[in-house]
């Protein structure tokens, strides 16, 4: 090979998306190239001119417009354009104008044909939008173990069952025969029609009512000294959280730390086919997520539970480095931010005493969404119930709340700055206020009723009476659905933080080709999605809190044209997963995790695909605008 | 006034010496080369097919050094092809010096088994046939051509070219500002190749080789006429 074609080789083989062709392909390529200079302020190509060539920019850089005249993209060293052009016909759909003194490669059309035939990364390289964004966000589910593999792969034996009528002492005898620590309780039923029966090997139908474990007969037969005749059915809970075979095992195991528990039986439909034990997916995943669970229950103090802020971060930084996606190590994180502060709650109500009445505990925010990243401030409330009466009650949950609060600030999960705490007055009301405030904001929303809609809206419970939060899910479900004005101003309002156009050399490019240094990308990608999200979700009644839940049910609702759920997901995930990553290299790097990205310290790779997602999140919002109008307008 | 009357009335234009060197040259390759002609003085540039061409030689004297590789690279204001171009590395009738090894990165092996001048001459002449040539310094490669062709033929090969470092001094060396910096010890703007893509723009290319120097020469003429000329400009404004 010539050397001057060796230069152009070596260059563009820098470059995506040539950086992955095989030399043959590359050599082709280099060989074919034909060069352009333009001059700063010169037209590079016209629309409606012909497109012969795929341009890449080997020095300069340019512009490249929208028919509407606005800027859609500036490009630099190494950057192509032209390519949509090229699939689509021979006419240039989007001028392009050199805005410095440029020289470009170019690559005649048979070239760039077989370059598409030959090589499907580059196909799906040049093939626009969500393509790619979606090609790699599945490229790294599939590479994610715990995400492809079910449940059901854990297994190692059949379930030890036993009939609830048995006593304690058949259940610990047989539970010694088959060197387990758990068996299933199980009754028979009427026929298979019964809701929940499974059949056995003989045909006859069965009920799952339970699990008794090596720790329920220690408590509940040992200590008390009750009769080893008893029989099962009074120590059993009557109810047992299950999971299905084909669930992941992320998700068994984002179920056993949810739930705070060991073992979690498997069910075929309706028959159980084994149990996981959380040992097991420890064994089966390095990650320690679930021993710190596990550790955080076992604090005494505020301060021995702070001292574990240095293995959140580890935990955190492990599960970005091993390949987890966003939502598993969003729910991981959850899981540890709920776990914490159940243990301050605990640890309070020791020290406090029992609550004088019911109350709740709940989240907003992250937490709720259970997309809880590294650096995240505090958001609470308390759902009290109705017979609160301040005088008598209100020391107590005042103390409550300020303890927790103080502790969480003290566990790496400060205050929030916007007051949205249980220690704020405001936000410690019985269920009844609460239910009103929900129900004024959206009757009559004002702006700062919005503004508190986008962050109350987003709720779960963490402790206490549950179903007080329900309540509320339930009735911000049924009312929003049904308030197209509120809709409306929710929609509006979900559209103040617009994301930037992408990036330029070292500089974040903004819509209007301004240049930025650094970009948050909490504020001006994943939280104006999530806003958008909500905002459907909202549209079609859907109680479900998470991003990727609330896409789904808005899919099932046929909310959003078909395909564009998924490309919100997409974004979703990249988005996130991105900041996940750049929060664990900045942890690794001995920085302090915050949610700016500087352009430099992003790939190549990245810059395309988060291009595209700023892509998604700006149509998304142009979406909005159309689909919940103003009435009357 | 006189004089230099005489003196134009001496000199024939390139049209006319062309067609005096078709008829008068017994080599068949320069006949062709000559009867292939010059582009008429008032053709616009951006009409013109052009050749970047660059020599690489083992001193500066074309009395007492040879040529020992050759690069060309067709193009126009349009488009440069640098894989239409052509690539030769030639024997000197004298060895090679160590120093000109060095700085070309050609080895002695490489030029022990490559071919004479002669062999490759036709070839040559007939990539540039039909083409202006555009060189960076015009003292290289037309009087080495020249002398290739006289010592192997007898005849002489002399044609029009466009010199980029020529055209590059017209701004950067010349221009009323030039006296008072010097006057105030300014240095003058460097020319060379490399000073003066960089001045538009162009990257920077590692290798010293003749081919991606005529790349180079050929992308500088194209900054140079995109900046300080029009494709109208007629060819007679920037021939020497």
């Amino acid at each position: 090979m010539e050397a001057e074609i060796r230069e152009i080789r070596d260059h563009i083989s820098r470059h995506p998306p040539f950086d992955g062709l095989t030399d043959d392909l590359l050599d082709e390529v280099a060989g074919a190239v034909e060069i352009t200079y333009f001059k700063a302020g010169t037209t590079i190509s016209e629309r409606d001119g012909p497109v012969q060539a795929l341009s890449y920019i080997r020095s300069g850089a340019v512009e490249v417009y929208l028919h509407n005249g606005r800027l859609h993209n500036r490009l630099g060293e190494g950057d192509i354009f032209g390519q949509l052009d090229l699939l689509r016909g021979r006419q240039v759909r989007f001028p392009v104008q050199a805005i410095e003194d440029t020289l470009l490669y170019r690559i005649p059309k048979p070239v760039f044909d077989r370059l598409c035939a030959t090589d499907d990364d580059f196909a799906d390289f040049v093939e626009l939008s969500g393509s790619r964004l979606k090609s790699t966000v599945e490229q790294s589910l599939r590479n994610n173990d715990m995400i492809a593999t079910p449940v059901r792969r854990l297994i190692s034996r059949l379930p030890v069952m036993i009939e609830e009528s048995a006593t304690a002492q058949e259940a610990a005898r047989l539970m010694t025969e088959n060197d387990v620590s758990s068996v299933l309780l199980i009754k028979p039923c009427a026929d298979e029609d019964t809701e929940g029966a499974f059949t056995d090997a003989e045909g006859r139908p069965w009920l799952l009512t339970g699990m008794i474990t090596d720790k329920d007969l220690r408590q509940r037969i040992v200590a008390e000294g009750a009769s080893a005749q008893t029989p099962l059915s009074s120590i059993g809970h009557g109810w047992v959280i299950t999971i299905q075979s084909n669930e992941s095992v992320n998700e068994a195991m984002l179920t056993l730390l949810r739930n705070n528990i060991q073992r979690l039986p498997i069910l075929h439909r309706r028959r159980p086919v084994g149990v996981v034990y959380l040992s097991d997916i420890v064994r089966y995943e390095t990650n320690n997520s679930a021993y710190l669970v596990n550790n955080i229950f076992n604090r005494t103090s505020v301060k021995s539970l702070a001292r574990l802020t240095p293995e959140v971060r580890a935990s955190f930084v492990r599960l970005a480095d091993q390949g987890a996606t966003s939502r598993m190590i969003g729910g991981a994180m959850s899981s540890v931010g709920r776990s914490l502060m159940r243990r301050l709650v605990e640890l309070a109500e020791a020290d406090l005493g029992p609550p004088p009445i019911p109350y709740c505990f709940m989240v907003h925010g992250s937490l709720a969404r259970n997309d809880q990243s590294i650096t995240t401030d505090q958001d609470n409330a308390m759902v009290l119930h109705d017979a609160f009466d301040p005088k008598h009650h209100d020391d107590y949950f005042r103390e409550l709340a300020q303890r927790v609060s103080d502790g969480l600030n003290a566990c790496g999960y400060p205050y929030c700055k916007g007051d949205v705490m249980a220690t704020n007055d405001a936000w410690r009301q019985p269920l009844a206020r609460w239910k009103r405030y929900f129900s004024d904001w959206i009757a009559s929303p004002d702006p700062q009723r919005l503004l508190h809609s986008s962050i109350f809206f987003d709720l779960d419970a963490v402790h206490g009476e549950e179903h007080f939060v329900e309540e509320l899910q339930d009735l911000i479900a049924a009312r929003a659905k049904a308030s197209p004005r509120f809709l409306a101003a929710l929609a509006r309002n979900a559209l103040g933080r617009t994301p930037p156009l992408g990036f330029f050399r070292t500089f974040v490019l903004e819509q209007d080709g301004r240049h930025n240094n650094s970009i948050n990308i909490k504020r001006r990608g994943i939280a104006p999605l999530n806003d958008v999200i909500r905002v459907h979700a909202l549209g079609v009644g859907s109680r479900a809190q998470n991003g990727f839940e609330r896409l789904d049910e808005i899919t099932a609702a046929g909310a959003l044209p078909a395909g564009q759920t998924d490309k919100l997901s997409y974004a979703l995930e990249f988005l996130s997963i991105v900041r996940m990553r750049h929060q664990a290299q900045e942890i690794k790097d001995d920085r302090e995790p915050s949610n700016a990205i500087q352009p430099e310290r992003v790939s190549d790779s990245e810059r395309h695909n988060l291009k595209e997602a700023f892509q998604v999140v700006n149509n998304a919002q142009n979406f909005l605008r159309f689909r919940y109008p103003s009435p009357g307008r | 006034m006189i004089f230099s009357a005489r003196e134009q009335q001496r000199l024939p234009s390139w049209a006319e010496y062309f067609a005096r060197q078709a008829e008068v040259c017994k080599t068949p390759a320069l006949e062709r080369f000559y009867a292939a002609g010059v582009p008429a003085e008032g053709r616009p540039i951006g009409d013109v097919p052009l050749v970047a061409l660059d020599f690489e030689t083992t001193g500066m004297d074309p009395r007492e050094h040879a040529i020992v590789s050759i690069g060309l690279v067709p193009f126009d204001l349009r488009v440069i092809r640098p894989s239409a171009g052509r690539y030769w590395v030639v024997k000197p009738p004298q060895s090679l010096t160590e120093e000109s090894i060095a700085f070309h990165r050609i080895t002695h092996s490489e030029v022990e088994h490559a071919p004479p001048i002669a062999a490759i001459l036709d070839d040559l002449l007939s990539e540039l046939a039909d083409r202006l040539v555009v060189v960076h310094y015009r003292h290289i490669e037309r009087p080495f051509l020249d002398a290739a062709v006289m010592a192997n033929h007898g005849e002489h090969c002399l044609f029009p070219l466009i010199d980029t470092m020529a055209l590059e001094a017209r701004w950067e060396r010349q221009g009323r500002l030039r006296g008072l910096k010097r006057l105030f010890g300014i240095q003058p703007a460097s020319i060379r190749l490399a000073d003066s893509r960089a001045r538009y723009g162009l990257p920077h290319y590692s290798s010293h080789h003749a081919k991606v120097d005529a790349m180079a020469t050929a992308e500088l003429f194209q900054a140079q006429m995109a900046r300080h000329f029009t494709p109208e400009t007629p060819v007679s404004d920037l021939w020497m």
